[in-house]
C-alpha cells in the first residue's frame, strides 16, 4: 500500500539512541533537508510500518526531530521541535510520536516523555539501551511502565534491531485507534494558570491545555504565529502576572514528583551503580591533566596525517581524471566559445569542487568516529576552560578542527553551541583555520622561496613553514575570538552542561553515512557557488571592453611572429587576459595592492580566488600563459621564478612578495561559499559583512607589515 | 558557614542536592536530571580545575562548569 502521507516523529534526549533508531527504521531510504522556513537540518525517511500480525505494509514518513532534554529549547536547533508539535498545520506535524528513552537513565528521559504526552499527540515509548541499564544492575519492567504511563511501551535495542517489530506493531495500533483515549495530564496547572489557559484556548481555538501553555511560554519561537498574535499573548502574560521562569521550574519539579514513583515501581536496582569498567579506566587517562592533552594532540596529528598524506592519493587521481576529461571534451567538441565555456568554465569548476571530496570525507569520517565513541565529549571537557578564555566554548573545538578541511561544513556544526554569543564568535573565527583550499597556494609559494633543507636532520624546512602557517591561522582564530568577545555584548549567560556518554564502539554504517552527508552538503552547498563564480570568472577573463582584446591579441601575434606556435598561443592568451574585464579589474585595484608588493597580475588571481582560494594556482597559470596542463604546479613554479619585476629588473617573486601573499591567504576570507553559509546561519548580511571586513583588514595589514619589513 | 555547593566537592566526594541558587540555571539543571534529593558524586576534574564531571543519581555523567556547579546547593 502506498504512503497515506502519514508522518511519524522521533523525539528523545541526546545520546538516547535516537539517530540509531532512525537509521534502523528507515535504512538508507532517508534524506536530509531543512525544516521549512528555518535553517535547521531535517532528517526524514521512508519507514515501512510492518507489524508481526498483519500483512499490511504501510509506508509512512519518519521525521527525526532534534535531540532535546525538554520541549523548552536551549539551542537554535531545539526550537524546531515545538514549532512543529504546537502547529497541527505544519507539514511535518506527526500523527504518532515515538519517544526514545535511555532506560539506564529513565527518570530524566521521562521528563521529555511526560511533556510530549501532555501535548495530546499519541505517543509510543521506545525503551532503548536496556543493555547499558542491565550492566548497571537495573531491570526495567516495561509492562508496569506502560500501565502507569497509559501508553504502549516497547523494549528495543536500536543497535541490533531487536524489538523493532514490536515497535512497528505498537505504532500501527496507535495509528489505527478509532477513539482517542482521554488525555491524563502529568502537569496540573494552578488556578491562575488555568484561567490564563482558558483565555488562550478560546482566543486561538485550541483544545489542549498544555499547548495553550506553550503558546504563552514559547510564542516568540513559533514561526506560525503572526506578530499581532504574539503581542496579544504578551498582553495576556501581563494580565495574569505570569512569571515564566518561576513556572518552568515549578512545572519541571512537579513533573519529576509524578515521575519518581512511576520509576521506582518500574525500575529495580540491585547493588551499587557504577559507570561501566572501560569508561572509568579510559576516563582516568583521557581526562588526565597531562595524558588527556597528550592523547588529544596525538589524535589531532592522526587527523592531520590523514587529511594531508592519505587524502593525497585519491586527490591525485581526481586531478588526473579532471585533466583527462577536459582534454577529451576539448577534443570531441567543435572549437569555439561553447567548447571553452564547457571545458575551462564548467568542467574546471567541477574539478575544483570534487578535488576536495577525499579530504572532507576523511575528516568528517574521523570526527564522526570521535563523536560516536564518546571521545569528543571528553575533548570538549578538557578544552572548555582554554576555549572560554577566548570567548569560545568547549563545543567550539569541533568546528575549529573541521575548519581545517573546509569552513562550510565546519560552520554548520556550530549549531550545537547553545549560547548564541559563543556560537557567533565561533562562526566568525572558524574561517581563520587554514582550510584545505589554501594548501595548493601555500605549497606553490613555499616551494618558491623556502629551501628544501633539513632542520635537525629530520624536519623539512618547507614542512616547518607550512606548519607555521597553520599555527598562525589557529593563533589568529583564538586572538580574534578574544578581541570579538571584548566588543560583542553578551546577551545571555554561557552554558557548558554536557552529558558525557559512556564509551561505545562506533557504528560504522553511521560513520559512513555522515561522510556521505558532509560530502553531499559540500558539493551542493559550496559547489553551486564555486561553479557559478567559475563561470562568471571565465566570462570576465574571456571578454573585454570594446575590441581591446582583439587588438592586443593581434599585436602579440605580430611581435611573436618568428617564435614557435606554442609560444605565440601563450603570448596571445596572456595579451587577451590583460585586456579582458578581469585584467582591467587587476589594473584597477593595482594601486591598492601595491603596498603589499603585488602587481595587477596577482590582482587578477586575488579576484579569481575570492570565489574559492584554490582557483589561485589555476589563474596564475593562465595569467603567465603556461601552455599545457595548467594544474602542474612545477610549471607554474618555473614560470614564477623567471618572472621579472619591470621596475627593479630583479625577480618579481621575491621572498617579501611571497611571504606577504602567504600571510594574506592565512587571514583573508577569500571564499564566497563561506560568506554564503554564514549568511544562512546568521540570518542576514550583517555578520558575514562584518566578518569579511575584519578579515580583509587583518589580512591587508599583516601582509603590508610583512612586505614592508622584508623588502 | 557559607552554603556548600557542588563546586566545593572533592574528587570522589558525594553530596545530596538541596536546592538551587540560580533560577535560570535551575531549570537547565532540573532538565538534566539534577533534582533536589538526588545524590551527586564528583568523578573527574578537567585540567585547570574546570569544568568538572559529576555522577548524577548514579545514572549518568554530567560535565559542568564550576559556576554552573556552584548553583547547586548540597548538604
Amino acid at each position: 500500500m502506498k504512503s497515506e502521507n502519514i508522518k511519524i516523529a522521533l523525539v528523545g534526549n541526546p545520546n538516547a539512541g535516537k539517530s540509531t533508531l532512525f537509521n534502523a527504521l528507515t535504512g538508507l531510504r532517508q534524506k536530509t533537508g531543512n525544516f521549512p522556513g528555518v535553517t535547521v537540518e531535517k532528517k526524514s525517511g521512508t519507514y515501512n510500518l510492518k507489524g508481526s500480525g498483519n500483512q499490511l505494509i504501510r509506508e509512512v514518513t519518519l521525521v527525526d526531530l532534534p535531540g532535546t532534554y525538554s520541549i523548552y529549547p536551549k539551542s537554535k536547533d531545539e526550537t524546531v521541535v515545538m514549532d512543529i508539535l504546537a502547529n497541527p498545520k505544519h507539514p511535518d506535524f506527526p500523527s504518532v510520536i515515538i519517544v526514545v528513552a535511555d532506560a539506564s537513565n529513565l527518570q530524566r528521559n521521562l521528563l521529555l516523555f511526560t511533556e510530549i504526552n501532555d501535548l495530546g499527540i499519541p505517543a509510543v515509548l521506545a525503551l532503548n539501551m536496556l543493555d547499558v541499564a542491565s550492566s548497571m544492575n537495573l531491570t526495567v519492567n516495561a509492562v508496569q511502565l506502560a500501565m502507569q504511563l497509559k501508553v504502549p511501551v516497547v523494549r528495543i535495542n536500536a543497535r541490533t534491531g531487536e524489538g523493532i517489530v514490536n515497535l512497528n506493531d505498537a505504532v500501527s495500533q496507535v495509528l489505527d485507534q478509532k477513539f482517542k483515549p482521554a488525555l491524563t495530564y502529568f502537569y496540573e496547572p494552578t488556578e491562575n494558570e488555568g484561567k490564563l489557559i482558558e483565555e488562550v484556548k478560546s482566543y486561538y481555538h485550541l483544545d489542549n491545555d498544555y499547548v495553550a501553555l506553550q503558546y504563552v511560554c514559547q510564542h516568540d519561537n513559533f514561526s506560525f504565529l503572526e506578530q499581532p498574535a504574539r503581542v496579544k499573548l504578551d498582553g495576556l502574560i501581563e494580565k495574569y502576572g505570569f512569571d515564566e521562569n518561576h513556572f518552568l521550574a515549578t512545572e519541571t519539579i512537579a513533573r519529576y514528583e509524578k515521575i519518581k514513583p512511576i520509576v521506582s515501581k518500574a525500575v529495580k536496582s540491585e547493588g551499587g551503580i557504577e559507570p561501566p569498567y572501560w569508561t572509568r579506566k579510559l576516563d582516568a587517562i583521557l581526562l588526565h591533566p597531562f595524558w588527556g592533552y597528550v592523547t588529544f594532540i596525538f589524535v589531532l596529528l592522526v587527523i592531520f596525517q590523514a587529511i594531508f598524506a592519505w587524502a593525497s592519493y585519491p586527490m591525485d587521481l581526481i586531478d588526473a581524471g579532471t585533466a583527462a576529461t577536459i582534454e577529451w571534451v576539448k577534443g570531441i567538441l567543435p572549437e569555439g566559445v561553447l567548447n571553452d565555456l564547457i571545458t575551462d568554465g564548467i568542467l574546471a569548476g567541477i574539478g575544483g569542487i570534487i578535488i576536495f571530496i577525499p579530504q572532507i570525507a576523511i575528516l568528517f569520517g574521523l570526527v564522526a568516529i570521535l563523536e560516536e565513541s564518546g571521545y569528543m565529549a571528553r575533548v570538549m571537557v578538557i578544552m572548555d576552560k582554554l576555549m572560554r578564555k577566548f570567548g569560545l566554548n568547549g563545543r567550539s573545538v569541533v568546528p575549529l578542527i573541521s575548519g581545517v578541511a573546509c569552513a562550510v561544513p565546519a560552520i554548520m556544526t556550530t549549531r550545537s553551541i547553545s549560547s548564541r554569543y559563543e556560537r557567533l564568535i565561533t562562526i566568525l573565527v572558524t574561517p581563520l583555520m587554514s582550510c584545505s583550499a589554501r594548501l595548493p597556494i601555500f605549497a606553490i609559494l613555499i616551494a618558491l622561496v623556502v629551501p628544501s633543507t633539513k632542520v635537525f636532520g629530520i624536519l623539512n624546512m618547507q614542512g616547518l613553514v607550512l606548519l607555521g602557517l597553520y599555527f598562525l591561522g589557529l593563533v589568529g582564530a583564538l586572538l580574534s575570538a578574544w578581541l570579538l568577545s571584548l566588543f560583542l555584548k553578551r546577551t545571555e549567560p554561557s552554558y557548558f552542561m554536557l552529558e558525557v556518554p559512556t564509551y561505545k564502539l562506533p557504528r560504522w554504517g553511521h560513520v559512513g553515512f555522515t561522510m556521505y552527508e558532509s560530502v553531499k552538503s559540500f558539493v551542493f552547498e559550496a559547489g553551486k557557488i564555486i561553479m557559478a563564480i567559475s563561470i562568471i570568472l571565465w566570462v570576465l577573463a574571456s571578454y573585454g571592453p570594446g575590441d581591446k582584446m582583439e587588438a592586443a591579441a593581434a599585436q602579440a601575434q605580430q611581435q611573436m611572429a618568428q617564435k614557435p606556435q606554442e609560444q605565440i598561443d601563450a603570448a596571445i592568451a596572456s595579451a587577451r587576459l590583460e585586456n579582458s574585464y578581469a585584467g582591467s579589474f587587476g589594473r584597477f585595484i593595482e594601486p591598492a595592492i601595491r603596498p603589499l608588493g603585488y602587481d595587477w597580475k596577482i590582482g587578477i588571481a586575488l579576484l579569481a580566488s575570492f570565489a574559492a582560494r584554490e582557483v589561485f594556482v589555476g589563474t596564475m597559470a593562465t595569467i603567465y600563459s603556461i601552455s599545457g596542463d595548467t594544474e602542474d604546479v612545477l610549471t607554474v613554479k618555473q614560470r614564477l621564478i623567471q618572472e621579472k619585476n619591470p621596475e627593479t629588473g630583479g625577480p618579481m617573486y621575491t621572498p617579501a612578495v611571497c611571504y606577504s601573499l602567504l600571510i594574506f591567504y592565512v587571514f583573508a576570507m577569500m571564499c564566497m561559499s563561506t560568506i554564503a553559509v554564514v549568511y544562512r546561519e546568521t540570518h542576514g548580511w550583517k555578520w558575514p559583512m562584518i566578518q569579511l571586513a575584519y578579515l580583509t583588514v587583518l589580512a591587508y595589514v599583516s601582509a603590508f607589515a610583512v612586505y614592508q619589513l622584508m623588502s | 558557614m557559607p552554603v556548600k555547593t557542588v563546586s566545593h566537592l572533592k574528587k570522589g566526594e558525594k553530596g545530596i542536592i538541596k536546592s538551587f541558587s540560580d533560577k535560570v540555571m535551575s531549570l537547565k539543571l532540573l532538565e538534566m536530571g539534577c533534582l533536589p534529593g538526588c545524590e551527586v558524586r564528583l568523578d573527574a576534574i578537567a585540567p585547570f580545575g574546570d569544568p568538572i564531571c559529576i555522577n548524577v543519581g548514579g545514572n549518568y555523567c554530567l560535565s559542568l562548569r564550576l559556576n554552573e556547579a556552584s548553583a547547586i546547593v548540597i548538604e
